[in-house]
Order: C-alpha cells, then structure tokens, then sequence
C-alpha cells in the first residue's frame, strides 16, 4: 500500500467517491434502452430515488445536493416531464433521508424499506400533483399507485447491490 | 439548491423553448451513445422482438405459418384489385397527391415518462434542415406511430399517439365518418366526439383524417374496438411497445384537400381549429 505511487491511490480514491454518481448516470442511460418492458417509464424516477436515498443514508459525501440537483434535471429531460419538477422532488427526498438518517442507521433493513416505500409513494403523489397542477389537467392516477408498488418490490433487490457496493468499489476510505 | 431548482421549474413553465433546447441538445448528446449500444441490443435479440417473445417462440413460428398461408390469398386478391385500380385509375386521369420526402431512423431510445410516450430516433446525416422535421409524421411498417415534436441535428423525439398530449382526427370505416383520437398514457388511445347518433363500429378501419390541416388523410392508425368499459378505443397497428424502425414522412405545407369525409352541412368537420 505505502509503495504505491500517491497518484494512483487518488485515482482509486476519486473513482471510488465518484461511483454511486457514475452507476446513477449509467443505470439512467440503461433504462432508456427500447427493451419494451412494461412500466419501463416508471422505472427511471424510481431508480433515481432508490439511489438518492440509499447515498443520502449511508454516504452522503459521495452524492452532494447540485449532483441530486442535476439528476433531477437529466430525469426530467430524460422523461418529458416539466424541467426541474424532480430535482426539487429529489432534493426533498435527500433533505427528508439526510434529516432522519441518525435515527434510520441503527434500525433494522425492513425499516429503512418501510420507510423508502412510503416515501417513494408519497414522493409520486406529489409528482402527480405538481405535473396535474402544472398542465392544468387531471392526470391518471394509476402510475402512482403502481410506481409505489414497483418502488417497494424492487429496493431490495437494488439495496443488495448497493450494499455490496457500500462496502467494496464505493468505499473511499479502503482506498 | 431547492430555490435553484424551484427558479428552473418557473423558467420551463414561462418558456416552452428553453426546455425544448435543453432536451434537443441532450438528446443529440445521447443519440450516438444509444446508437452504440442499441447494435448489441438488436443482436441479442436476434431481431425477432423483445427479449420476453424468445420463450414463446415455438408458438408464435406455428401462427406465423397459418398468418402467411391467409396472407398469400389476400395477396391475390390485392394484386386482383391493384390492377383494377390502375385500369380505373387511368380511365379517370387521377392526379396522383405529391409524395412526402421521408427519412427512416433507428429507435435507439424509449425515454418516455410516467405521464409521457416519446421515443429517440436517430436521423441519418443527410437531413439538412432538422427543423423542418419537427410535425412530420412517424410510421412504422404498418401505421401511424407518433409525430416529431423536437428534432436536433442527429435525433428527433417521436410523441406516441399513446401520450396524453396526442390528439389526431380520424376517419372511421368506409364512410369516413368524422372523429378524435386522444392518448390515454395507455397502450391503446380513445376514440371522442364521434357523431352521437353513428357510434363507431366494432372492428371499422381508423385512418387519420385531413381536418385541421395536420395530418394527410388515409394514413392507417388502427382498428375500432370496445374495451371492457365499453368505451370505444383505438387498437393502434403500429407496434408502440417495440419500434425498431420508424419513417418520417414530412408532407409539404400544402396538403391537398383530399379527405375521405363526404361533404354534409351538418358534419362537425367543417369547424375550424
């Protein structure tokens, strides 16, 4: 370890910091691609909050708020939803996870997915509401029920993932 | 960062072409990478369709053989009544209406979202003047697919006539008679404001219809078919859930006044959007 020139320990340090960003960028990319699954649409706010709020518990030094901010815009243009509608939902979402992360650490896992489920659902509502109030129309409410439902069966098989992660390629301090 | 992200909601909402400019700049940005991966994409799935029609596929191949064995009998029959309608044709000195200039893309990307259906197509170099493509009309090998609404200089978003904000006049059936057709965010959109007292019929040929001057008329978009609501909706023929390829057909301004829909006083038709 000592050996090692420092150069390449930064390297190692910077891409371990920057990894819940890059697998952020990179997972939003993916589901863009036309694979034709059902409720693939879905999928893309709801991976953006699972990502939001598992950093935000557990390494919030790796996802600052302007990088929540910017996925938020790339999720909107991504998405044709109103510019800048889910980087306020996503900064909500981390402000809400950043305030409560104290007392949610110690807790058991099906806690902290009781809690990401309800969020996820409540953050939907809200989408919902603001797109409804922001087209002056009622919008179907269908996908937020099904978005919420989507969101709770899907964390923790991301939570698995990024659990490994925590622990190997995103930890800065091994580096 | 919140009042930043607050200010950026109020400016798309004042100004529709700052977050068209957005998006157009970043789908062009993502149009080559999408591009790249979609050729592995398309090889996995050996061109045949979604991942998901590799298990079903013994069954499907069976349907295939019985759907060509019909097919080759209507093709007798159109090939019969193409000549008929050529010999006709000369008869009557038909003008032909202009043909569209037309680009065919690759669907790289499905960016639709939780409200909206658009997807990415990549354009080919040659398409000088993107602009011009914006409301040129997407089709895929048997229908209508969707309209451009942003075009860059390399990728155009497609809106799928599934979108919420679609909205085409139709011709129904034989007669033509008058009515719209409006997304629904699901796969198969709505049929309003038909005339009251001639409810479509079930299984009659929806095709787009001239009125408002958006769309060509006789351009084939679906079938008529009453869902469980008995609601009439429209069972679209392109395939949304799996665009591989799309044309774009960009018509000229000036669309001849060809529409299918018999001129009647009383006809809603006539009504000016």
């Amino acid at each position: 370890m000592r050996r090692r020139p420092s150069l390449w320990r930064r390297l190692d340090a910077a891409s371990r910091y920057a990894f819940p960003i890059g697998t952020l960028i990179f997972g939003l990319f993916v589901i863009g691609l036309p694979f034709g699954l059902p409720g693939q649409a879905e999928l893309r706010p709801i991976f953006a909050m699972a990502c939001v709020f598992f950093w935000s518990l557990y390494r919030p030094s790796s996802l600052p708020a302007p990088v929540v901010a910017l996925t938020g815009v790339l999720v909107d243009l991504l998405g044709l939803s109103p510019v800048g509608l889910w980087a306020v939902l996503l900064l909500i979402l981390q402000g809400a996870t950043l305030a409560s992360r104290r007392r949610l650490i110690p807790r058991s896992f099906f806690l902290t997915w009781a809690v990401f489920s309800s969020l996820a659902g409540s953050l939907s509502a809200l989408a919902w509401a603001a797109q409804s109030l922001l087209a002056l129309a009622v919008l179907p409410g269908l996908p937020v029920i099904t978005e919420t439902l989507v969101a709770c069966g899907l964390y923790p098989a991301l939570a698995a993932f990024f659990i490994r992660a925590h622990r190997g390629p995103a930890a800065v301090e091994l580096a | 960062m919140l009042m930043l992200s607050l200010g950026l909601v109020l400016i798309g909402r004042a100004d529709q072409n700052f977050s068209d400019h957005l998006r157009a700049g970043l789908d062009d940005l993502l149009a080559p990478a999408y591009q790249l991966v979609s050729g592995p994409v398309d090889a996995a799935e050996h061109g045949t369709g979604v991942i998901g029609h590799l298990f079903d596929m013994e069954a499907e191949n069976e349907q295939l053989r019985e759907q060509n064995r019909t097919l080759l009998q209507w093709q007798a029959v159109a090939m019969a009544l193409e000549a008929q309608n050529d010999a006709l044709k000369a008869t009557l000195s038909y003008v032909p209406s202009p043909a569209p200039k037309f680009y065919t893309g690759d669907v790289v990307a499905d960016l639709g979202g939780v409200y909206a259906r658009s997807v990415l197509v990549v354009l080919p170099p040659r398409a000088n003047d993107p602009k011009a493509l914006v409301g040129a009309i997407a089709m895929d090998g048997r229908g209508v697919a969707g309209r451009v609404v942003e075009a860059g200089s390399r990728s155009a978003r497609v809106l799928l006539i599934t979108d919420l904000n679609s909205r085409i006049p139709v011709a129904l059936g034989a007669a033509g008679a008058p009515a719209l057709m409006t997304g629904t965010n699901g796969p198969d959109p709505a049929l309003l404001y038909w005339a009251p007292g001639q409810p479509p019929a079930e299984g009659a040929m929806v095709l787009t219809s001239a009125v408002g001057g958006a769309f060509p008329p006789g351009l084939p978009v679906g079938v008529v078919h009453y869902n469980a609501q008995n609601d009439p909706v429209v069972l679209p023929l392109a395939d949304l859930s799996a665009l591989r390829l799309l044309r774009l057909f960009s018509y000229p301004e000036n669309l001849p006044v060809l529409t299918p829909i018999p001129a009647s006083p009383s006809a809603p038709h006539n009504r000016k959007h």
